[in-house]
């Protein structure tokens, strides 16, 4: 069994967990990560010589933080950490690697955990490509990371959890929070109590970040519909739409986001079914409660295969570290294995009481109520309008057709800012479901590759 | 249901098959295409997009100045530019041996009416700085050039529907059989009865040649393509090189699309590029190029195109049943013939001959050498 050679994409809550859980039966995991310390997202840490505590780095979750790091730590000397690492493609036995020297490499696995997390998930509207327009996760980065704030003067914008606690850590750190505008009614957050419940400690501290900011007086609007970034250059002003009325106010950043998106390209590369999740209204690699994919050795944990955050993570990491070495004939741990998955089913329904209490906004908000001019694909400069034409004038039915006809989701980001408006768009187009229109097929590399580390300088 | 009758039934959507169900429609014939999944989206659609001349054996010749005289009225052919542009072909030579196979190549095909310009030492330098010391030469071909693929080729079906030939995408052909007055498919659930029959389907048309006993040495080649993201002007001509290997050109928004090496396959219709033969690509290219070290690649790319051993295609009737033509095997070179083959199968159905010079093509040819027959030159 020693000539097993598993590998681990991601070193966050999900994949330091399935680490442990491998080492623990006396394998080495090769443990590749993008970001150059572990941690993950939510566990981001500062660089080395920054001296926030991690008490106002994370705040609640400050001991969960902390004992994540000390078991990297104490497992760091028995797996194979590649830090800094881009995994760029998949193939069916081999990753391709990009190292933080630049140098490429080929890494060969006997089973693969991908533990590949989470981004925003943005909607283009009116000024968002305005210069000081962030995603929620990139303003907590550069709070978490680099202990900067955006604004001073920053409106919070969307939905989903990290709206509010995203919020109260820059009202803490000093920031002017000119406001927090929820596109999801206070309504859909009653109604969605009875599934909140099954998290109950999630519960109260959502709870007390939207009692802290409104005691520390900063507005909170509920139902309203982002209109505008103002600002030519900068951004000067956000405008939005609440009760029927319109309405602005002065601030020097914006931070918006729609909850968040899997990061499911490697999944896609190696060939994992994928099927059409309504909860978090995207296309997911299919995985089984263990974490099992439709390919024998390959399994998913964490938010890169559907979102169910850090908690959910490090149990699925586990669980599905566990479903690898029973593959790979170690012995299951019946009642260990019986232990996750109640926890992950209890979460599961907390996860439907999240998404209930932050409905993404209606389709059509980013679908047909979109100004043709509207700057879709940041990328390549591809409007909503052109997107329109091509489904009207082309006959195009499908999302790739449109990407190979109009080139959106080609650029730098090959859709995974831009796809879900996309879809949306066309869906609104063909008055038919978002799943209808199929999905963008996943393409190498997964983030863009400099050619200096593909191709060797001449000799000349 | 009732079976509906054409005149020609065409297998395959991709720039043979739309450019000849163009042709056909525009003739006042009834045409249906099937295409079992969007027309242009094969490796007419994703191919580098090389429109050139150059290159080409002489046999293709004839074939690819007739495709030059469609590619020069594109817009009003099959209505949109499809980014072509007529920036020239350069090829080049990496040392004085390659340098003597361009010239020899120039001799081989002079008085077939292309026009080829061979440079080298200063003047080479002072026309096309941006190379890189690697080279030593180059051979032009002005009128050559490119154009982007996935824009021209399902503008084929397009224009073929508007003349009004009915076009079936995601429509799979599931038996085609001979009758007393032509063939009869099953296709999507309907029966379809035609005249004609055109096999135009890529790597999938030995189909057509296995129902009607034909063997073909058909098989599947993958090629490995990139982008890199927008760049400022750094060349205008469609790069080539001797021997074959790299191939790049930049397109009008700045980006540069490249290729060399062969991918592989997952299966009959899914493939991927191969990242060795990409490295390797980027290796020479950046030698060729050097301002394109600086650079990032945002995509790789393959696609599944027909080949045969002699890398020449299948373009005629077939040698076993009347009324079937075949137009397939382009071997990674089909795009800029690809209309020209489309409308040379139209003159077929609509005169039963054409000018074009096509014997080099004949599916016989396979057959002969099976037969050991003595080599036969083909032009």
């Amino acid at each position: 069994m020693n000539n097993l050679s598993p590998v681990i994409v991601g070193a966050g809550p999900a994949g330091i967990r399935a680490a442990a859980t491998l080492i623990a039966a006396g394998l080495k995991p090769v443990v590749v990560d993008e970001a150059i310390k572990a941690g993950g997202q939510i566990y981001r840490q500062p660089p080395d010589g920054f001296t926030r505590p991690k008490s106002s780095l994370y705040g609640f979750e400050s001991r969960k933080a902390d004992r994540l790091h000390h078991l990297f730590e104490a497992i760091r000397p028995q797996i194979d950490y590649r830090p800094g690492t881009l995994v760029w493609n998949a193939g069916a036995d081999h990753l391709d690697l990009m190292a933080s020297d630049g140098a490429a490499a080929s890494l060969g696995f006997s089973h693969l955990l991908l533990a590949t997390g989470a981004t925003d998930r943005v909607q283009p509207f009116d000024g968002w490509l305005t210069p000081g327009v962030f995603t929620l996760g990139a303003a907590q980065i550069a709070l978490k990371f680099q202990g900067s704030i955006l604004g001073p003067r920053i409106a919070f914008a969307g939905t989903g959890p990290l709206l509010y606690l995203v919020a109260y850590q820059y009202a803490k750190a000093g920031a002017d929070v000119v406001g927090v505008f929820d596109t999801a009614r206070f309504a859909d957050k009653l109604a969605a109590l009875p599934g909140l419940l099954h998290g109950i400690g999630h519960l109260a501290k959502g709870m007390y970040y939207v009692a802290w900011l409104r005691a520390h007086g900063v507005p909170m609007y509920g139902g309203i519909v982002p209109l505008r970034v103002e600002g030519e250059g900068r951004v000067q002003g956000f405008a939005w739409q609440g009760g029927g009325r319109t309405k602005r106010v002065d601030c020097d950043a914006v931070a918006f986001g729609l909850g968040l998106r899997s990061e499911t390209q490697l999944a896609d590369l190696l060939g994992c079914r994928f099927a059409y999740d309504d909860l978090n209204r995207a296309w997911l690699p299919e995985r089984s409660l263990s974490g099992r994919t439709s390919l024998a050795h390959v399994y998913l944990a964490g938010d890169g295969a559907g979102i169910a955050g850090a908690d959910a993570a490090e149990l699925a990491g586990e669980r599905a570290a566990l479903a690898l070495l029973e593959d790979a004939g170690h012995v299951a741990d019946r009642r260990r294995i019986a232990l996750l998955e109640s926890r992950l089913k209890r979460i599961a329904k907390f996860r439907h009481g999240l998404e209930r209490a932050f409905p993404l906004p209606p389709a059509d908000w980013g679908g047909a109520a979109l100004a043709d001019d509207l700057v879709l694909c940041r990328c390549e400069a591809i409007t909503a309008g052109s997107l329109r034409q091509a489904a009207r004038d082309l006959g195009v039915t499908e999302l790739n057709r449109l990407k190979a006809l109009t080139r959106i989701g080609m650029g730098r980001c090959q859709g995974r800012i831009c796809g879900a408006a996309a879809t949306a768009i066309l869906a609104a187009e063909l008055q038919c479901a978002p799943k209808a229109v199929g999905r963008l097929r996943g393409q190498a590399p997964v983030k863009p590759l400099p050619v200096v580390t593909l191709g060797r300088e001449d000799a000349a | 249901m009732s079976a509906r009758r054409y005149d020609t039934a065409i297998l395959g959507g991709g720039i043979v098959g739309a450019s000849a169900a163009l042709n056909l429609a525009r003739s006042g014939l009834s045409v249906v295409l099937l295409e079992r999944g969007f027309c242009g989206a094969g490796a007419s659609g994703v191919n580098y997009g090389g429109v050139r001349r150059q290159g080409r054996p002489p046999e293709q010749i004839p074939l690819s100045l007739r495709a030059h005289a469609i590619w020069a009225r594109l817009q009003d052919h099959i209505g949109i530019d499809g980014e072509y542009i007529r920036s020239g072909h350069l090829k080049l030579a990496r040392s004085e041996t390659e340098m003597a196979s361009l010239l020899a190549y120039r001799d081989r095909i002079a008085g077939l009416g292309l026009k080829l310009e061979l440079v080298s030492g200063n003047t080479l330098r002072d026309r096309f700085p941006m190379l890189g010391s690697a080279v030593v030469g180059a051979s032009y071909c002005a009128d050559d050039g490119h154009a982007n693929p996935r824009l021209v080729s399902p503008a084929f079906a397009r224009a073929a529907a508007k003349a009004g030939a009915e076009i079936r995408e995601q429509t799979e052909v599931t038996a085609v059989e001979r009758t007393g007055n032509g063939f009869m498919l099953q296709a999507g659930g309907d029966e379809i009865r035609a005249g004609y029959l055109l096999n135009c389907a890529g790597p999938g048309a030995g189909l057509a040649t296995q129902a009607f006993g034909e063997t073909v040495p058909l098989s599947s080649g993958y090629p490995c393509l990139g982008v890199t993201e927008p760049l400022p002007p750094l060349f205008a001509f469609n790069l080539g090189v001797e021997g074959g290997g790299v191939y790049a050109r930049q397109v009008a928004r700045g980006n540069v699309v490249f290729g060399g090496g062969k991918g592989y396959a997952l299966d009959d219709r899914n493939c991927r590029p191969d990242m060795k033969a990409l490295m390797q690509t980027l290796q020479d290219g950046t030698a060729l190029l050097p301002a394109l070290r600086q650079t990032h690649v945002i995509r790789f790319w393959s696609g599944v195109e027909a080949y045969m051993p002699d890398r020449n295609p299948v373009l005629g009737p077939s040698a076993t049943t009347p009324g079937l033509l075949h137009g397939f095997g382009f071997s990674g070179a089909g795009f800029q013939i690809g209309p020209a083959a489309g409308a040379v199968l139209a003159d077929l159905v609509r005169d039963g001959r054409t000018a074009t010079p096509i014997e080099a093509f004949s599916i016989q040819r396979f057959t002969r050498t099976r037969q050991m027959a003595p080599a036969k030159s083909y032009s």
